[in-house]
Order: C-alpha cells, then structure tokens, then sequence
C-alpha cells in the first residue's frame, strides 16, 4: 500500500470512528437539550445543574474530541470533492481549525461545568 | 435502446432519495461546522459572569433566535441520523431491512425537531 493510499484509509477509519462516538454523544445531547429546554431556560437553573459535573465534563470533553477528528475529515472530503482543492495547505488549515474546535470546545465545556 | 432509456429513467428514479439524503448529510455537516466555533464561543463568553449568561439567554428568546435554534435543532438530528444510515450500511452485512434506514433517519429528524418544538 502506497503512503497516500495508507493515509487515506487511515483517515476513513477515523472519520467512522469518530462517526461511531458521536452518534452516542449527540443522542445524548439532544435528549439533554430537550430535557433542558422544557418550560425554558435560565441561567440559574442551568448553572445549578451543571456545575461540578465531572461526569458531564468528562462527556463533553470526549464529545469535543471526537468532533475536532470528525468535522475537519468531513470538510477535506468536501474540499476534494465540490472545491478540487488539493495540497498540503489545504490539510494545515484543515488541521488548525480541528485544533480551534478543540480550544474552544474545551473552554465552553469548563465555562459550563467547572 | 429504448429499453435502456425506460431502465436508466427507472434506476434515477430510484436513486433520486439516496442522493437527496447524501445532500442533506452534506449541506448540514458543513452549517455544523460553521455554527460549532460559534456556539463554543457564546457559551465561553456567556458563562464567564451569570448575569451575563442570563442576558444571552433572553436574547435567544426572541422567535427569530428560537427558530434558528430549531433549525440547529433539525440539522444535527438529520446528520446523526443519515450518518447512522451510512455506517449500517457500509459496516453492516446488507439485509433488506436496510432498505428503510432512509425513511428511519427521516423520523429521527421529525421526532427530534418536533420534540424541541415542543418543549419549547
């Protein structure tokens, strides 16, 4: 198997993987949303809830991961696909942008539950 | 010929749903990503200060804001759903029954869009 024919099943299975994980998460996210919307939302009652929730940050922490892998792959499908945009520059800023979800995912998730 | 030509109109006809639902999959990934950065941002900054939090939260009570949520709403059931149809289909062994995954992951958008809807 040649390095890019490598490279590329290798980020197939983590496009699937990552599919796997977030099937789970954004079940559970949806019914938590539903849940938590029901009669509306306040900031008290939201916060009361979730702070010092290490299950939860432990959810959401896997649940930002799995999106960092997932979302950037999706996207340089797209890019090769509906843009024909090709090359290491487009993987670097592929890449940077799984790195951002990831900082912004982990601060959002603190904000919320520690 | 015209055999051929009854044939291929009959197969896009057939096929006309599997490429709506690879479009849906598509189109919402891509308002996925681009509301992601987004929503950890509100959240970031909303939740520094609780009297800020709150603030944000009756700015999102205006029908415009509650529509887009529900929209958000919408569009991450459709990709869960489609992109649980796809991995039955690439990881499963095909059984008939896999026919009807698209029309499955069509009622898991409508559930869960009508039951945001509804609690709301």
């Amino acid at each position: 198997m040649t390095l890019h024919a490598r490279r590329e099943t290798r980020l197939w299975l983590a496009q699937r993987v990552s599919a796997a994980v977030l099937a789970i998460c954004v079940i559970v996210h949806l019914i938590t949303i539903i849940y938590a919307t029901r009669g509306g939302l306040s900031a008290e009652e939201i916060l009361a809830r979730t702070r010092g929730s290490t299950g939860w940050l432990a959810f959401y922490v896997l649940f930002v991961l799995a999106v960092a892998v997932h979302v950037p792959i999706g996207l340089r499908t797209i890019a090769i696909e509906w843009l024909g945009w090709t090359g290491l520059t487009r993987d670097w800023l592929l890449a940077a942008f799984g790195v951002v979800l990831i900082v912004m995912g982990f601060s959002a998730a603190a904000a919320v539950f520690l | 010929m015209r055999v051929n030509s009854i044939h291929a109109r009959h197969y896009s006809a057939r096929r006309r749903p599997a490429y709506v639902a690879f479009l849906v999959h598509r189109l919402s990934g891509v308002a996925l990503a681009l509301f992601l950065p987004i929503h950890f941002w509100a959240l970031g900054q909303a939740l520094r200060a609780e009297a800020e939090f709150e603030g944000f939260l009756r700015w999102t009570d205006s029908p415009m804001l509650k529509a887009a949520e529900w929209t958000l709403v919408l569009l991450l059931a459709a990709h869960a759903g489609g992109g649980l149809r796809l991995l039955a289909l690439e990881f499963l062994p095909w059984r008939q029954w896999q026919q009807s995954l698209l029309a499955v992951a069509a009622a898991f958008t409508i559930v869960m869009g009508l039951a945001f809807a509804l609690a709301l």
